[in-house]
């Protein structure tokens, strides 16, 4: 008579069982978070270099020297729920009036100020306003513009983080 | 005894690769569920009729924030034309609030994306009601009683607001 062999689970099996799943899960988690399909990538096209983070630019704004000129380049709604104290609204950037606004609104400005660019609308790599809204001021020689990195919306990336916040136009 | 540590490790791997697919596959932002009564509201949808939430007591609600500019809003609303359909006979019923600035982009929208439910005008006051509508898309999904069971905020999965919706159906 063949005997198989009887599996027994020693705590020493269980404690490697638990171990490889939690490190998977772990690694699971490290990875990066799925999102919906996009056709619209331009957003993530504007260089690394010409970001700002929100903490970096709640700090900025806390300093009394060189205010930069704060923009919203997306919905009017939107900013008057909620924006970012000192900014001005110009109107969507994805649509030719509102980029047509930002280049006069930037005519008497110096081409050395700072300029922060920002949206909020909806899930960075979805936004349609920031890259148009950079593409022109780069065009016109602000060396010195930013883009607000905003990776979720407004309302979680700004506001729920407890920065300065406005309402009203 | 090899072929019990190569078992042993077989199950390991299969159960952190479950691990792995179902954090890969899990729905957009979810908040957990509220159920505080959804704040009733009255605005003109944009075919001119007068749309009051509290109309709409006895069934399920999926109150969708959104705008036409919005990308992850344009991929949403052919689903929820869907939903519409095949629930709409169950007692459920989509109402869209547009974030948009004017009503024209959003009645141009309307048809071209053909809709299938009621669409107004929001506005900066309704968005504050709701906690603030800072972002879209923000989906609240309100039970019979007008209780909102669940808040989806940003693009979601496709089948989780099917699934929401049958369970709030009870099915």
């Amino acid at each position: 008579m063949t005997h198989r062999p009887v599996v027994r689970l020693g705590a020493g099996t269980a404690v490697f069982l638990v171990v490889m799943f939690t490190s998977l899960l772990a690694i699971s988690n490290a990875l990066p978070t799925p999102r919906a399909a996009t056709t619209d990538q331009q957003a993530e096209s504007i260089p690394a270099q010409d970001l700002i983070q929100p903490a970096e630019l709640a700090k900025m704004g806390k300093r009394t020297s060189e205010k930069p000129l704060m923009i919203q380049v997306g919905s009017r709604v939107l900013y008057e729920e909620a924006h970012i104290p000192g900014s001005e609204y110009i109107g969507p950037a994805s649509s030719p009036e509102g980029r047509e606004k930002l280049r006069k609104r930037l005519e008497s400005v110096s081409r050395l100020k700072v300029v922060v660019l920002y949206c909020g609308c909806c899930p960075w790599s979805h936004c349609p306003n920031v890259k148009p809204a950079w593409d022109l001021v780069h065009s016109l020689g602000f060396s010195r513009a930013k883009v607000l990195y905003i990776s979720n919306n407004f309302g979680t990336d700004w506001v729920d983080k407890g920065y300065p916040t406005a309402k009203g136009q | 005894m090899k072929r019990v540590w190569a078992l042993i490790v077989a199950a390991g791997l299969l159960l952190g690769l479950a691990a792995v697919y179902h954090h890969q596959h899990r729905p957009a932002e979810f908040a957990s569920a509220v159920h505080p009564m959804a704040p009733d509201f009255d605005v003109t949808a944009i075919d001119g009729k007068k749309l009051s939430l509290v109309d709409y007591r006895g069934k399920v609600v999926l109150l969708d924030f959104w705008a036409t500019w919005c990308t992850p809003c344009r991929e949403e609303i052919p689903r929820f034309v869907q939903l519409q359909e095949k629930y709409g006979q169950q007692r459920f019923q989509i109402i869209g609030i547009s974030m948009d600035d004017s009503i024209e982009p959003v009645r141009q929208f309307y048809g071209e994306f053909h809709m299938n439910y009621p669409v107004a005008l929001g506005g900066a006051k309704l968005g504050e009601l709701y906690g603030g509508i800072l972002g879209l898309p923000i989906a609240f999904l309100l039970d019979r009683e007008g209780r909102i069971v669940s808040k989806q905020i940003g693009p979601t999965a496709p089948g989780v607001f099917d699934r929401e919706i049958a369970t709030a159906l009870g099915r």
